[in-house]
């Protein structure tokens, strides 16, 4: 059972850390619309100007999506218990806003993601706009309907690199984590 | 056939496809996790379009958001757009976007920029 410390600690940290929302659990589609709507209207509340508005907007749309759509359950659990949740924490900061979600992959698919994600820090933001547009025009289509966009549209969007680290979970799984930060001009 | 005409909601558009006058709108926001879903209709009234369209065909691309599994869907309209031009007939796109929203601009001009359709790009302010 939970100490009334741990719940405590827990709060105090997401307070130091200027959390404004935070979430574990299986990511379903009324649960998306919630906290965009959520976050729009506390944008709203702070006065953020359009245009960051838009950008969290468009990004907060597509990490939750990525974690609606690519969410690998991992194969073997510790307990027998399955652990397909994730997390999201949406954080302010000084200089803007931080987005950080993270979810469990498999190794073969976190390599590819580890990949893509290199190849896009490796890049220039006019060189990010570039594989957008090659990645849209080529046509191809993956069963999600992203065809791969997501990540190099939240790396674009954002205007910076792309935060990530992957920890090993066991021998067909491993934790990714991705955080994204919005920055007010 | 019959015209297209969807009220929007907080993550589709708002969609309306008049045959007759050749007008074609979609506005609001475009943000499901499967967009496929609800592209599959209005491309299929477009290849249905294609059979018989106006002389001159107007699209009114009026989105405030829209998410990348919705780009690929929306390039497909286009691409639709597109042979339909082909085959002789006008067709003027206009990509409306917020005074300062750059991102939505750059978007218009992607698209163009892989369409053989010359874009209008329309500015409105917020």
């Amino acid at each position: 059972m939970t100490e009334i410390q741990e719940v405590f600690d827990l709060y105090d940290s997401m307070e130091r850390k200027n959390i404004m929302l935070s979430f574990k659990g299986d990511m379903s589609t009324d649960l998306l619309t919630s906290i965009l709507q959520l976050i729009e209207n506390k944008l709203d509340r702070f006065g953020e100007s359009p245009k960051i508005k838009r950008r969290m907007f468009n990004i907060l749309v597509e990490c939750l999506q990525n974690l609606y759509h690519h969410i690998d359950a991992p194969p073997r659990t510790l307990d027998g218990k399955q652990r397909a949740s994730v997390i999201v924490m949406i954080a302010k900061n000084l200089n803007g806003y931080s987005i950080i979600t993270g979810n469990y992959v498999l190794n073969d698919n976190a390599e590819a993601l580890k990949k893509r994600l290199e190849e896009i820090n490796g890049m220039t933001a006019e060189e990010v706009k570039q594989l957008y547009k090659s990645v849209l025009a080529d046509g191809k289509m993956s069963d999600k309907g992203g065809g791969g966009l997501g990540m190099i549209d939240i790396a674009r969007k954002s205007g910076g690199k792309l935060d990530y680290g992957f920890i090993p979970f066991d021998d067909g799984s491993t934790f990714f984590s991705l955080n994204v930060k919005v920055k007010q001009d | 056939m019959d015209n297209i005409k969807i009220e929007g909601t907080a993550k589709t558009p708002s969609v309306s496809f008049d045959r007759e006058k050749g007008e074609l709108t979609i506005g609001g926001r475009s943000i499901p996790e499967n967009s496929i879903d609800f592209y599959k209709p209005l491309l299929e009234w477009l290849d249905r379009y294609a059979l018989e369209p106006a002389p001159l065909t107007v699209v009114n691309m009026r989105l405030e958001y829209f998410n990348t599994s919705s780009s690929k869907c929306i390039l497909d309209v286009f691409k639709k757009l597109e042979s339909i031009k082909k085959s002789g007939k006008d067709i003027t796109v206009k990509w409306h976007y917020e005074e300062d929203d750059e991102d939505m601009l750059e978007a218009g001009e992607d698209y163009d920029a892989i369409i053989d359709i010359d874009f209008v790009m329309v500015e409105s302010p917020v």
